[in-house]
C-alpha cells in the first residue's frame, strides 16, 4: 500500500477529538489524467446527495459504462432525524407534531395513520365523530392533491418542462392556501390528533374549497394539454423505469408503481378506513409498468380526488370533532383567539374564572397526557406514495413506548436499482421521479 | 367476609369476574415488560401526593384460545391458523414448537414465532394458495430491556392482497444473541427493513445479502433507538428559566 499523497487542498489537523482530515476540493485536473490513464469506459459516479435532481438529499451511487448505467445503489440518511427515537419522549397527542414533519409532502397521512394507530390501541376506532371522519378525509385527499402536483411538477422540470413545474407548483399553492385556512400552517400541520381533529372548519372553510374544486377543474386539463400527448415528454417517459407485478410484489411496491403494473390495489378500497367505502371514486390503472403509465395513473387520481373533496364537502354537517371522551379530548370549548395566536378569550374565561375542574384537566392532559393499555396496532393508510403503515406499541404510559412508520418512499425507493440498471443514465432521473421519493420519509 | 364481600373488593379479579367481564379469551397473564412504581414521575422524594408507593405490574396481551375469530365466532383468524399448522405439519414440523403463542388483541392476529423456523414460516405463509401472504410491510424492531431473555422483538405484518388479510409475526431474540435468519429470500423488500433493524436495534438478520448500517453513519456506535440509548439534547434557557432536554423531563409512569 502505497502512503496517500498530499494535495494542497487537503489538510490534516489535530483537534481534541482526534485527527480531522478535511477532504474538501480537489485537483481535477490529476483525476482526469489518472481516468485517461485506464483503458475501460467504467466509472463510479456519485450523483448527490446535493444534486438537485435527485429529490432532496438522496445520493445515488451508478457505476456506468458509457452513458449505460450497469449496477445503480443508493445512499440514504442524509435527513435522518430520529423522529422515531423522538416519539417516545413525548406524550401520545405530541406524536401527531413529530409525524408531521417525516414525509412533508403529505403531512395529513402521516397524522392519519399514526392517529389512526393510536385510537386502535385506546380501541375507540369506532368513537370517532363522523365529522371529524369527513373532515379527515377531505384534508388526505387535498394533500393528495398537492403530493402528486409536487411529483408532477419536479419530474417535469427535471425533464426540463419548466411550464409544468410552474403550473404544478401554482396548483399547489391552491391547496397549501387551504390548508392556511383551514390548519393555520401550510406544512406540519399537527391537525389530526388522536380522537379526532385539532379545530372544527374555520367560517368560509366551504366557500373556499368549493371555489377551489371549480379552479382544479379548470386547471387540471392543462396538464393534459402540455405534457400526456405531448411527443417529447412521452419519449422521455414511456418504458422508462420498468417494474412488471413480479417486481413490484418482490419489492413491495405500492401506491402508483403498483397500480402502473396493473393491480388496482388502494387500501382505501380494501381495508377502507374513516368512511373511505361510502365514496365513489375510481382507482385508476394502466399496465405499462413505466414511468408514463405512473404520470397518467397521478393525473387521474387528481380527478378522483377531487371527486371525493366535492362529495366530502356535500356531507359536512355540523357536529364534534372530537370524541366526547373527557379523559382523551381537550377542554372542547378549545378556539382560536381573535389574533389567530391562543386560545379564545371565552374559553380562557370559562377555564380561569368559573370551571377550574376544566383547568385542571386540561393542564393534566397537555402535560401528562393520557394513558393508552398495553399492546401493539398496526394502521395503514393509502398516501400517494402507497402504504402508509404505523406499528405503535405502548407500554401503559403517557407516551409511545415504540413507533414505526413503514413509509411507502422508503421501500419503492429499493426498486430504484431494479429500474435503472441496464439503462441510461440520463433515464435515471425519470425513474427516481416517478417513484417519488421524499427523503423526510425515507430517512425520518 | 361474606361472599358478597369478597366478590367486591376485587382483590383477584382473574378468579372473581365472569369471562364476559374479561377483555379478550386470554390463556395466560401476557408478558411482563416491565414494572411501573409511583404515579407522577418524582424519583427524588418529594412526592407528597400518596401515590408514590403505587406498583403496577406491565403486561403485554397474553396467548389467546380458540376460536380466534374475528370476533367471538371462529372465523379468518381460525382458517389462517388451521392452514398454517396443517401446512407445518406436512414438511414435518410440530405446529407447537414453530408457533409459541398466538395472540389475537384489538382485532389482529399475531404468531409468535421460533426464530430457527421464521424464513420457513414466512415461505408457507407466501407460497401456500390458501394463505398467499404475497407483501410483507418490513420489520419493526422493539426493545423490552426488562423483558429477560426476551429483549429484542422483530415484528413483520404480512398483507395477503389475494385474500385481503393482514396477519402479524413476532419473533423474540435475547440480547446476548441478537440472530435472527433472514427473509430477505422470501420477502426481497425486506432487504432495507432488515437493514434499519440492524442499525437501530442491533438485530442480526443472518443471510442478509448486505447487513450494514442505512441511516446511520457507517462508524457509527452504538444501536440508537435502543431503550438504553440516550436521546441526547440539551437544557434550553426560556424567559431566564432552565428547560431540560427532553429525555431528562420528569416522565408520568
Amino acid at each position: 500500500m502505497s502512503t496517500p499523497t498530499r494535495h494542497a487542498t487537503a489538510g490534516i489537523r489535530e483537534t481534541t477529538e482526534g485527527t480531522v482530515y478535511d477532504v474538501t476540493g480537489g485537483d481535477w485536473d490529476e483525476l482526469a489524467a489518472a481516468a485517461a490513464k485506464s483503458d475501460d469506459e467504467r466509472i463510479i459516479v456519485n450523483m448527490g446527495p446535493q444534486h438537485p435532481s435527485t429529490h432532496g438529499v438522496l445520493r445515488l451511487i451508478l457505476e456506468i459504462d458509457g452513458e449505460t448505467v450497469t449496477e445503480a445503489r443508493c445512499g440514504i440518511g442524509y435527513l435522518h432525524t430520529g423522529i422515531e427515537k423522538n416519539l417516545e419522549y413525548r406524550t401520545w397527542t405530541q406524536g401527531t407534531t413529530f409525524v408531521t414533519r417525516m414525509d412533508y409532502l403529505t403531512p395529513f397521512f402521516n397524522e392519519a395513520a399514526y392517529c389512526m394507530a393510536v385510537e386502535k390501541l385506546l380501541g375507540i376506532e369506532d368513537d370517532i365523530p363522523d365529522r371529524a371522519n369527513v373532515i379527515r378525509v377531505l384534508l388526505q385527499e387535498l394533500n393528495r392533491l398537492s403530493s402528486h402536483l409536487v411529483c408532477v411538477a419536479t419530474g417535469g422540470m427535471e425533464l426540463g418542462a419548466t411550464t409544468v413545474m410552474i403550473f404544478g407548483f401554482r396548483d399547489r399553492e391552491l391547496v397549501l392556501d387551504l390548508f392556511e385556512l383551514i390548519t393555520g400552517l401550510r406544512m406540519n400541520h399537527a391537525f389530526i390528533r388522536p380522537g379526532g381533529l385539532a379545530q372544527d372548519l374555520p367560517s368560509g372553510a366551504v366557500d373556499a374549497l368549493r371555489e377551489f374544486v371549480k379552479k382544479m377543474r379548470k386547471n387540471l386539463p392543462e396538464y393534459d394539454k402540455l405534457a400526456t400527448t405531448n411527443p417529447v415528454f412521452k419519449a422521455r417517459l414511456q418504458d422508462i423505469g420498468y417494474l412488471d407485478l413480479a417486481g413490484c410484489m418482490a419489492l413491495g411496491a405500492t401506491g402508483p408503481i403498483l397500480r402502473s403494473a396493473g393491480l388496482p390495489h388502494d387500501l382505501r378500497k380494501v381495508q377502507p378506513y374513516s368512511g373511505y367505502e361510502t365514496y365513489d371514486f375510481d382507482v385508476p390503472t394502466v399496465d405499462t409498468c413505466d414511468s408514463y403509465g405512473r404520470f397518467l395513473i397521478r393525473i387521474e387520481e387528481m380527478r378522483q380526488s377531487l371527486r371525493i373533496i366535492e362529495q366530502c364537502i356535500d356531507r359536512l354537517e355540523p357536529g364534534p370533532v372530537m370524541v366526547g371522551d373527557k379523559k382523551i379530548a381537550w377542554p372542547a370549548q378549545l378556539a382560536l383567539g381573535p389574533d389567530g395566536l391562543g386560545n379564545s378569550l371565552d374559553h380562557i374565561k370559562n377555564i380561569m374564572g368559573t370551571s377550574m375542574e376544566a383547568l385542571i384537566h386540561h393542564f393534566k392532559l397537555v402535560t401528562e397526557g393520557f394513558r393508552v393499555p398495553p399492546g401493539q396496532a398496526y394502521a395503514a393508510v393509502e398516501s400517494p406514495k402507497g402504504e402508509l403503515g404505523v406499528h405503535a406499541v405502548s407500554d401503559g404510559g403517557t407516551r409511545p413506548y415504540r413507533v414505526h412508520f413503514r413509509d411507502p418512499s422508503f421501500t419503492n425507493l429499493q426498486s430504484m436499482a431494479a429500474m435503472c440498471e441496464g439503462g441510461q443514465v440520463a433515464d435515471v432521473i425519470v425513474a427516481v421521479a416517478s417513484l417519488d421519493p421524499v427523503m423526510g420519509g425515507v430517512d425520518r | 367476609m361474606s361472599e358478597q364481600d369478597r366478590r367486591n373488593d376485587g382483590a383477584n379479579p382473574d378468579q372473581e369476574l365472569n369471562a364476559e367481564n374479561l377483555p379478550g379469551n386470554r390463556g395466560d397473564g401476557g408478558e411482563v415488560i416491565g414494572v411501573r412504581r409511583g404515579m407522577f414521575g418524582a424519583k427524588a422524594g418529594g412526592d407528597t401526593s400518596g401515590f408514590g408507593g403505587l406498583v403496577r405490574t406491565v403486561r403485554l396481551p397474553g396467548g389467546t384460545r380458540r376460536p380466534y375469530g374475528p370476533g367471538p365466532e371462529a372465523g379468518w383468524f381460525d382458517e389462517v391458523a388451521d392452514e398454517l399448522e396443517g401446512a407445518l405439519d406436512e414438511q414435518g414440523l410440530l405446529p407447537e414448537n414453530v408457533i409459541t403463542k398466538t395472540v389475537v388483541d384489538r382485532g389482529e392476529l399475531t404468531f409468535h414465532i421460533e426464530r430457527e423456523h421464521l424464513p420457513r414460516v414466512a415461505r408457507t405463509l407466501r407460497d401456500d394458495p390458501a394463505l398467499r401472504f404475497e407483501y410483507c410491510a418490513g420489520v419493526s424492531a422493539v426493545h423490552f430491556p426488562e423483558d429477560r431473555g426476551r429483549e429484542l422483538h422483530a415484528v413483520y405484518h404480512l398483507r395477503s392482497l389475494t385474500h385481503n388479510r393482514l396477519i402479524r409475526l413476532e419473533v423474540t431474540v435475547p440480547d446476548a444473541d441478537p440472530h435472527i435468519p433472514s427473509i430477505v429470500e422470501v420477502y426481497p423488500t425486506n432487504d432495507w427493513h432488515e437493514r434499519e433493524a440492524y442499525d437501530f436495534f442491533g438485530l442480526i438478520f443472518d443471510g442478509h445479502p448486505a447487513l450494514t448500517r442505512i441511516m446511520m453513519p457507517d462508524d457509527w456506535q452504538g444501536f440508537p433507538q435502543r431503550k438504553d440509548y440516550p436521546l441526547g439534547g440539551i437544557p434550553v434557557e426560556y424567559k431566564g428559566a432552565q428547560i431540560p432536554a427532553p429525555d431528562q423531563r420528569r416522565s408520568y409512569s
